[in-house]
């Protein structure tokens, strides 16, 4: 027992050890875990909750950042049209932009491997049609049938997650079949079929442990891609209403006020969405060079 | 031996890791003359391959050569670097992987990389670079030449592809042809084709052949001397008849006992225990005693010397002798009562 | 000699790859493939005696491993049939081989692709007898650690992950999973190929006592005709998906019968017979897609002559359970 904590330690070390040579993936990675704290506690470290009319003021309305409001605290990003102060309402943008981007990163994780894995090992006419429709989808952009799909089930957070898991399970598809089909090859899994183990015991304890790394990646690059692409539909007025704000809606918010300098409401949203995305990526990215087994050690 | 063409000399090669420093050739010796095939025989992680690959300078990081020299007609290889390097790398000592798509290209003509392949060295005119790569096909037994020289690498079979790696390693007709497992790979019949060519071509040529294998069967039927790797060291040198026929190192007699065709059908074979040593992980004294059946309590203390004799070295504290031993029927019961 | 417990029967395996749509499209256009048919194994009979083991010879291409893979159930043969107690050994189900008998077991040549590199070698050696109920799940603990004592392997290794293991001890692991499932036949597909020499020794014994202590049965594929020779009782040489000679080993390797089988012997280098001059077989391999008309070995064959590339010669008896597929045996070349 103690040989396998062991062993399971070690790489788990190994794989630290690896992933920290890139100064900027570290970096990445304390921005990430900075911003997930702080949404997760965003009632304890902010000054206002942006979102209770009764705290709002509107004599507080389009601050620059660094006054004083009515409530007696500096509003360091500034406030909106409303008296929001910006700081506050980002910390809860955030949330509900994790919340969506997660749930729809992790829902189409979960589809987009069944299908693939079904794919992979029934082959033959199985694989075809589910590949070809797996291909079609691809040729669209995401955006397209988000918007689709957002349009016709209409607002509200559901909804929203269903529109991005569908819109997104088709590259966790191409993934897990690309990788499982390669795994499908070797011999150990020619070994459990000519035991001959069950259908089910053979996808689930052989074939999928195995075509899960490349997942890994796909999925934290997905969940960045879900929380971009879930600000673009809010953004556009289709995705969750103002009453449950995110990123995306907090950006359009200000956006009638960019042009007549008041640039806080719209730019620092946009810029905790660019970090949050960007980090995401970059953490994604040294995760798939330490994972890579070309890569020379 | 004076006029060898290839001397190696107290070689060292390290692959810096994260364990430290594996010494993966580990002052290696050995001297090649002309026209002869020097069999370098280990198993897996013995640093046979890794000794190949530093004569030609091809150790890239995390590895390096840390000492030793290979000389070349006299000239120190290892301290050559850029243009001087390349200049010798494939004029006068060539190298044959394993998998000959290590040499060719998969998109250009065999002809194309040929003709490529002559003029780097040698600034002649392609019409006499084109006679040049036909006559070195012609030269390795391959049928329709001309024929080859229009072809991909895909539309040979693996031992043609084989041979026109080996035929494009003598284009310039070098002086040492290292050679990583060639005929591993390929089929029995195959392997029987290029050999016999490889022989032919070291008697006609002169060209010396390092022969880096696995496969005692192979060095016996081809080499004229032996050099038999454990652990990133020689223990044992000799005339390869001689070495296959009376082992003075406990290492090469427990590899040819163990080999199924010299036994009677059925019968229990001579087996060395355990298995080769993690070289991140080696025993003091020497690597093979835990597995050796005649180790000593010097054995596992004190690093062995070199025993010579006659021509032959092996590196033992206790060598097999001469003659209380004819194996492989002694030595196999040695191993016998050992495991 | 016992019955037989596994019966091939006239058996061929065509591998048929279609051409993709693209290509069929450039096709319309006359680039692109055509259907291409391997032939990877001819009409090949053949039956395993309880207690016996048969050595499978032959170069690639051959088709030894192909016939296997439908012995093991891994392939349903396109012709003909292998049955293991009267029964077959695999049926067709949609496009997928359904494997129907727990009886036959097989090793495969590279323990590093053969074990699940991310489960415990006690659950992979373990999961298949469970599956079948050959034990309880609470007892396959102690099943497993019995299972691996018997491959020399010390049974506190059960937590451990392939990759903690070395060639040797790995493929110890396969045969032990081959075992944990109370086969009657098993099916070595080059099991000592790819480790070193001296710990093929190890294996080789190991193989030798199982059987004695087990009296197995058991199909033992390699190329390497000196391991094959020291392990088997009969041999089956393949070529270019035929069995071209068939024989008791002593027999077969005193005096080989087939010109393909003669000259395989000559290439073989061996130990201890110092520098040779080789005689090896002229010519290539021919490929699997296009196999030469008649005898597949014509070509290559210095006794050749016209009636062995238009006949295909037939499996012959030419002495007391001995055959060969050669013209020469039945009536000459001419």
């Amino acid at each position: 027992m103690s040989l396998d904590a062991e062993t399971r330690w070690t790489r788990l070390a190994g794989f630290w050890s690896d992933f920290r040579q890139s100064p900027v993936a570290v970096a990445a990675l304390i921005v990430i875990v900075s911003v997930v704290l702080m949404a997760v506690l965003a009632p304890l470290v902010t000054p206002q909750d942006p979102y209770n009319q009764q705290t709002l003021d509107l004599f507080d309305a389009r601050l620059e950042p660094g006054e004083t409001g009515s409530g007696g605290y500096v509003h360091w990003l500034g406030t909106d049209a409303a008296g929001r102060d910006v700081y506050s309402a980002i910390l809860y943008g955030l949330r509900t932009s994790l919340i969506v981007g997660v749930s729809a990163g992790f829902c189409a994780l979960l589809l987009g491997t069944t299908v693939g894995l079904v794919a992979a090992y029934y082959g033959g006419r199985v694989e075809a049609v589910i590949m070809r429709i797996i291909d079609l989808q691809l040729s669209l952009p995401a955006i397209l049938l988000a918007l689709v799909l957002v349009a016709m089930l209409g607002q509200g957070m559901p909804q929203l997650i269903g529109a991005l898991t569908a819109a997104q399970y088709a590259y966790f598809a191409r993934t897990t079949h690309g990788a499982a089909s390669a795994e499908r090859r070797k011999d150990y899994i020619e070994a459990a079929l000519s035991t001959p183990l069950p259908a089910r015991q053979v996808l689930f304890r052989h074939l999928l442990p195995n075509a899960l790394p490349p997942l890994i990646v796909v999925a934290t690059v997905q969940v960045a891609n879900s929380i971009a692409l879930e600000a673009t539909l809010s953004f556009l007025g289709l995705g969750l209403p103002l009453t449950q704000p995110s990123l995306g809606s907090l950006i359009s918010n200000g956006f009638q006020f960019l042009l007549s300098g008041r640039y806080w409401i719209s730019i620092y949203p946009g810029i905790a969405l660019m970090l949050t995305v960007v980090a995401i990526n970059l953490v994604g990215d040294q995760v798939r060079y330490v994972l890579n087994p070309r890569r020379s050690r | 031996m004076s006029d060898a063409v290839l001397k190696v000399r107290d070689l060292r090669t390290q692959f810096h890791t994260k364990a430290g420093a594996l010494k993966a050739v580990d002052g290696v010796s050995f001297e090649v003359a002309r026209g002869r095939i020097l069999g370098l025989v280990g198993e897996s992680g013995s640093g046979k391959s890794v000794t190949g690959y530093s004569i030609l300078g091809l150790i890239e990081a995390p590895g390096e050569i840390a000492g030793g020299e290979v000389l070349l007609d006299g000239v120190d290889v290892t301290r050559l670097k850029g243009e001087a390097l390349r200049r010798v790398r494939g004029a006068k000592i060539a190298m044959v992987f394993q998998d000959p798509m290590m040499t060719l290209n998969p998109v250009l003509k065999i002809g194309t990389q040929m003709i490529a392949a002559v003029r780097a060295h040698d600034k002649v005119s392609r019409k006499v670079a084109w006679e040049r790569s036909r006559a070195a096909l012609a030269k390795v037994g391959i049928p329709s030449p001309e024929e080859r020289l229009d072809a991909y690498p895909h539309q040979l079979s693996g031992g043609m592809r084989q041979r026109v790696a080996i035929a494009i390693a003598l284009l310039h007709s070098p002086a040492v042809i290292i050679a990583d497992e060639p005929t591993t790979a390929l089929d029995v019949s195959i392997q029987g084709q290029i050999l016999a060519e490889v022989r032919r071509l070291a008697d006609d040529t002169g060209t010396a052949f390092v022969w880096v294998t696995h496969d005692l069967a192979v060095v016996s039927s081809l080499a004229d001397d032996i050099c038999v790797m454990y652990a990133g060291k020689v223990v044992e040198t000799g005339a390869a008849a001689e070495v296959i026929a009376s082992p003075r190192h406990p290492y090469t007699a427990g590899l040819l006992a163990s080999v199924p065709a010299e036994h009677e059908p059925g019968e229990r074979l001579p087996q060395v225990p355990g298995s080769t040593p993690s070289l991140a992980n080696l025993p003091p004294g020497c690597a093979f005693a835990p597995r050796c059946f005649k180790a000593g309590p010097a054995c596992t203390t004190t690093p062995p010397v070199q025993h010579f004799e006659g021509g032959r070295t092996a590196l033992c504290h206790y060598p097999i002798e001469s003659d209380s031993c004819p194996p492989p029927s002694s030595t196999s019961a040695a191993y016998q009562n050992a495991s | 000699m016992s019955a037989a417990i596994l019966d091939i029967s006239r058996v061929s395996k065509r591998f048929v790859k279609r051409p993709s749509l693209g290509e069929r499209i450039a096709g319309a256009f006359g680039a692109g493939r055509k259907t291409e048919i391997v032939r990877a194994v001819t009409d090949v009979s053949l039956d395993v005696r309880k207690g016996e083991v048969i050595g499978l010879v032959g170069e690639s291409g051959c088709g030894k491993s192909t016939l296997g893979r439908i012995v093991a159930g891994i392939y349903t043969p396109s012709d003909g049939q292998v049955t293991f107690g009267s029964a077959p050994v695999a049926k067709e189900q949609g496009r997928r081989t359904q494997k129907l008998t727990t009886r036959v077991q097989m090793v495969h040549q590279d323990p590093f692709a053969s074990l699940n590199p991310r489960m415990r070698i006690g659950d992979t050696v373990g999961e298949g007898p469970v599956a079948h109920k050959i034990v309880k799940a609470r007892e396959a603990d102690g099943y497993v650690a019995d299972m691996l004592g018997r491959v020399g392997l010390d049974p506190s290794y059960r937590r451990r992950f392939p990759h903690q293991f070395s060639g040797g001890q790995r493929q110890r692991i396969a045969i032990a999973r081959a075992l944990a499932m109370k086969p009657d036949l098993l099916v070595l597909d080059e099991p000592v190929a790819s480790l070193d020499v001296s710990i093929q020794a190890q294996v080789l014994n190991l193989f030798m006592d199982l059987r004695r202590d087990l009296d197995l049965t058991a199909i033992f594929i390699s190329h390497d005709l000196g391991v094959v020779r020291h392990v088997s009782d009969r041999v089956a040489i393949m070529y270019l998906g035929r069995i071209v000679e068939l024989a008791p080993t002593p027999e077969l390797y005193a005096a080989p019968n087939h010109p393909y089988t003669r000259a395989l012997f000559e290439s073989v280098p061996r130990v201890g017979v110092g520098r040779k001059d080789f005689r090896p077989i002229a010519g290539e391999i021919p490929s699997p897609l296009h196999p030469p008309s008649g005898c597949h070995f014509h070509p290559r064959c210095p006794f050749a002559g016209p009636r062995c590339k238009r006949e295909v010669p037939a499996l012959a008896p030419i002495g007391p359970g001995r055959s060969s597929a050669c013209h020469l045996n039945t009536g000459g070349t001419a």
